[in-house]
């Protein structure tokens, strides 16, 4: 642990990326593999879950602390960060004991808790913070309540692995795809100069993102060495079909498999040998359905009969990164289309082709993106015919051209602290739009402005604050801003009977006082033009 | 606030009706008595100032108008309409008091801004009976607990130590009265002949002179604007206020590290939202163990609280059975308007 801490502290001194993957690739070269493993488990994102709740913590906090339950909340609502507020306000140890190393701290102490009912799970809690201080106890902290968000990206701790193992980040990136569980063998193989021969069939390549673009497409160039095709809106997915079994990923690093039976269905008449890249979506008749539709799946593991029939869902497939068993990335887009196309011939009806975008020059594709809303999709995506399959966000290939976004006016009505580097400013707010003679509230948002706008907004808020409910504050019903949205479904469980979809601030309208601001009936009027699907 | 308070807020400070005068005020007035030269504190264009001898010079210097300034010296009591008034030390900044009025309703006493820390650069804080305690809380939660100040000098010394190593300018955010002076006395103990120096922006010139002539021994220095042309600041301190981060000033500085010393960088996200690479948590206000602690000392049976999360500090002192409330001195400036 005492390396772990560190790194941490080495990462957290610094904002400089090169510094920080020297710290990184330092430790990774330095740490026993049972240590590693767990580094790069946590610093990837992945977590302990449901080890205790914060309300104990804040409990078990007062006890330590021997301060009242309220002044604990007061603390915790001032730093913004539970694990931090915990290690600031129970005793530090009179003397600072051996830290156990990682492995045994995670696999002996914490990963235990668990299984332990709440008495014990206290008492082993409360002994760890009288023996654990300072930045250890953060650390410790951190890791029993969740992800450890210290300031490093999955893509830092892979450039950082890649130049300890001497490898491609693509092929580290690889690497650390699929159930990758925190062993000394896998840190051990993470790490290792040599060629990946025997890899576990399930793991997905990792996936080539695109990126948005800013400036009109005649900015790429040739237009004759572009492909285009519509942009989904769904989840994107790997289809991997090896050595006789099927595995479905969604981008987030999830096996799907079982969820969408109808697919992998489909998938059954696919050749060995194949990875296809591709997004679901809901659809039915040959046309897509809204992404409302979509979250009816989500989450379901075992969809029955019923739920099958009202959210259908399809496979459309736009990419082959394997074939006959071999990594196709290399090969240029156009022959993977060809290959892709070949593949498919015997697919089922839920795996889908959808056609490419034909264009001739640019000057056609503004108006094929302007319909993208009655096709149900979100604009066009511009890929370039001779590139290889890359890996993450790289920019330069791959283009999404999104359409451009609804917007509203709407007005400022509550706020709360943000959390990490946002934990004592208000950034978190509630937007609300006229219905009748009251405000209702109808999104909220976290981003859009810039650094300088929200401390200016902060300030605002604090001086006109209403009420207070809990972190949550009610502000006086002056400010209107413009917000942007991707999609509106009604909505049973929401008071303005609407959800609006990925809403965001796009602009502070000072110059709009609130009789200015938007009604609900503009909202309504979108989602009768939209023909949303009802939300169950 | 019941009518037989000797104090109450007014014009951004407190209004003694008694003795005919205000307390760190924040428009001008008759009569005031300033506690410190800080710019939350002290503003310039009242008609008679009252304020400790030792911080004539900054407070000159920060709000103009000395020739109206009246200095006074430690405990020696001075008579202000109907009361009696004494200036003791708070530890805050050279030249720092807190107010303690003896009158027929009771003998408050006015913290200004205080520490109980020791601090090379000024007297510390003398406590003495009072029945109403009038504290600041600018760090009136208990997750504030300040480090030993030794150890926080012996880790901002490490820094340097590590930019000098790497070759990289050490730039060390302070604020430029107070703070910036207590560093660089607390360093140049440390570094005792070794013949290191530090840059000053130069918004901290004139206040490190006063320092100086009042005998305070820092850090030599040299003024930035000083420096020949193409001179490297690599393994260089260089002291700069916050204000300076950010500003095109900082291009001489390529490849720095960037400190901020202040209590606020006990909190991790304010550091990281700042963009500092280091926070030094090293305030020149009490921290949670002295307000409560100070409240004990001065024996008073009744507390307000002013200035920062004040609400915290009273529910606290009020669940152990005190006699707390918290006033809002900024509210009597929004009230009218300003």
């Amino acid at each position: 642990m005492k390396r772990f801490v560190a790194l941490f502290e080495a990462l957290d001194r610094t904002t400089s990326t090169n510094r920080k993957i020297e710290a990184l690739a330092g430790y990774f070269r330095e740490v026993p593999p049972v240590d590693g493993a767990w580094a790069v488990w946590f610093l990837t994102g992945q977590r302990l879950k449901r080890l205790v709740g914060s309300r104990e913590l804040r409990a078990w906090t007062a006890q330590a602390s021997g301060l009242p339950d309220w002044l604990v909340e007061s603390s915790y609502q001032h730093v913004g960060d539970l694990a931090e507020t915990m290690t600031l306000l129970a005793p530090e140890p009179g003397h600072e004991a051996d830290l156990p190393p990682l492995h045994e701290l995670v696999e002996q102490r914490i990963r235990p808790l668990a299984g332990l009912d709440e008495e014990a799970r206290r008492n082993r809690v409360l002994e760890d913070w009288a023996h654990i201080g300072g930045t250890a106890r953060f650390l410790y902290n951190k890791l029993i309540t969740g992800a450890l968000r210290v300031g490093v990206s999955r893509r830092l701790v892979t450039r950082a692995l890649a130049e300890v193992a001497g490898v491609d980040t693509g092929i580290l990136a690889h690497r650390l795809m699929g159930d990758w569980q925190p062993t000394p063998e896998r840190f051990e193989a993470l790490i290792s100069g040599e060629a990946d021969e025997d890899r576990d069939p399930s793991v997905p390549y990792p996936f080539f993102l695109a990126s948005p673009l800013e400036e009109g497409p005649e900015t790429l160039g040739d237009a004759a060495a572009w492909h285009a095709e519509w942009k989904w809106d769904g989840i994107r997915a790997q289809l991997i079909v090896r050595e006789g079994e099927l595995h479905l990923w969604s981008r987030g690093e999830e096996r799907m498999n079982g969820r969408f039976p109808e697919v992998e269905q489909s998938a059954t008449s696919l050749p060995d040998g194949v990875v296809v890249d591709g997004e679901l979506m809901a659809w039915r008749d040959g046309e897509p359905l809204p992404f409302s539709v979509l979250q009816r799946r989500i989450g379901r593991r075992k969809p029955g009969p019923k739920t099958l029939a009202a959210a259908p869902v399809s496979f459309l497939a736009f990419d082959l990164l394997e074939h006959d068993g071999n990594d196709l990335r290399e090969a240029p887009l156009d022959d993977r289309l060809a290959r892709l196309d070949a593949v498919l011939g015997d697919a089922g009806e839920r795996i889908l082709r959808p056609p490419a975008v034909a264009f001739e020059a640019w000057s056609e594709l503004p108006a094929l993106r302007a319909s993208s809303r009655e096709r149900g999709v979100e604009g066009l995506m511009l890929k370039r015919r001779g590139s290889p399959y890359r890996v993450g966000r790289r920019r330069g290939d791959w283009w999404k051209w999104k359409v451009e976004p609804y917007t509203f006016d709407g007005v400022l009505l509550y706020a709360q602290p943000g959390h990490g580097r946002r934990s004592n400013l208000f950034t978190d707010y509630t937007f609300a739009v006229h219905a009748g003679d009251e405000l209702v509230p109808v999104a909220k948002a976290y981003s859009g402005l810039t650094q300088a706008e929200i401390e200016e907004l902060d300030r605002w808020i604090r001086a006109h604050t209403r009420e207070r409910f809990g972190p949550v504050r009610s502000v006086e019903p002056v400010q209107v801003f413009e917000l942007a949205f991707e999609g509106i479904s009604r909505s049973k469980r929401h008071k303005s009977g609407v959800a609006l979809r990925f809403p965001r601030i796009h602009r502070w309208r000072r110059d709009l006082t609130v009789a200015d601001a938007d009604r609900i009936e503009d909202l309504e009027r979108l989602l009768a033009g939209m023909q949303a699907g009802e939300e169950p | 606030m019941s009518a037989d308070n000797l104090l109450q807020p007014s014009e951004g400070g407190l209004y003694c009706r008694a003795g005919g005068f205000w307390i760190d005020p924040l428009r001008p007035v008759e009569r005031s008595i300033v506690t410190h030269a800080h710019a939350d504190h002290a503003r310039g264009g009242s008609g008679e100032v009252h304020t400790a001898r030792e911080g004539l010079a900054i407070l000159g210097q920060r709000v103009g108008d000395s020739d109206r300034h009246a200095g006074h010296d430690w405990g020696e009591p001075f008579v202000l309409g109907d009361t009696r008034v004494t200036l003791h030390p708070a530890g805050h900044i050279l030249g720092s008091a807190w107010v303690r009025i003896e009158s027929e309703q009771g003998t408050w006493g006015v913290s200004g801004d205080f520490k109980r820390a020791p601090d090379p650069t000024c007297r510390p804080f003398e406590p003495a009976d009072v029945d109403v305690w009038v504290t600041e809380c600018t760090f009136g939660l208990p997750v504030y607990r300040w480090p030993e100040p030794a150890e926080v000098v012996q880790d901002i010394l490490e820094w340097w130590d590590g930019c000098r190593a790497e070759g990289r300018p050490a730039v060390l955010f302070c604020y430029a009265l107070g703070k910036a002076q207590r560093v660089l006395a607390e360093l140049a103990h440390r570094t005792a002949d070794d013949g290191r120096r530090a840059w000053l922006h130069g918004a901290m010139l004139p206040l490190v002179r006063i320092y100086r002539e009042a005998g305070i021994a820092m850090l030599p220095t040299t003024p930035v604007s000083e420096a020949r042309r193409g001179q490297s600041f690599a393994g260089e301190l260089v002291v700069a206020p916050p204000s300076a981060a950010g500003s095109t000033w900082m291009r001489r500085f390529p490849n720095h590290s960037a400190g901020f010393v202040s209590g606020w960088m006990k909190i991790r996200g304010n550091r990281r939202r700042r963009g500092y690479d280091r926070g030094f948590v090293m305030s020149d206000h009490a921290d949670w163990p002295a307000l409560v602690d100070t409240v004990e000392d001065m024996r008073a049976r009744r507390v307000i609280t002013i200035h920062g999360s004040g609400e915290a500090l009273a529910g606290y002192l009020s669940s152990r059975g005190l006699d707390a409330g918290s006033w809002n001195l900024r509210a009597t400036l929004a009230r009218d308007g300003s």
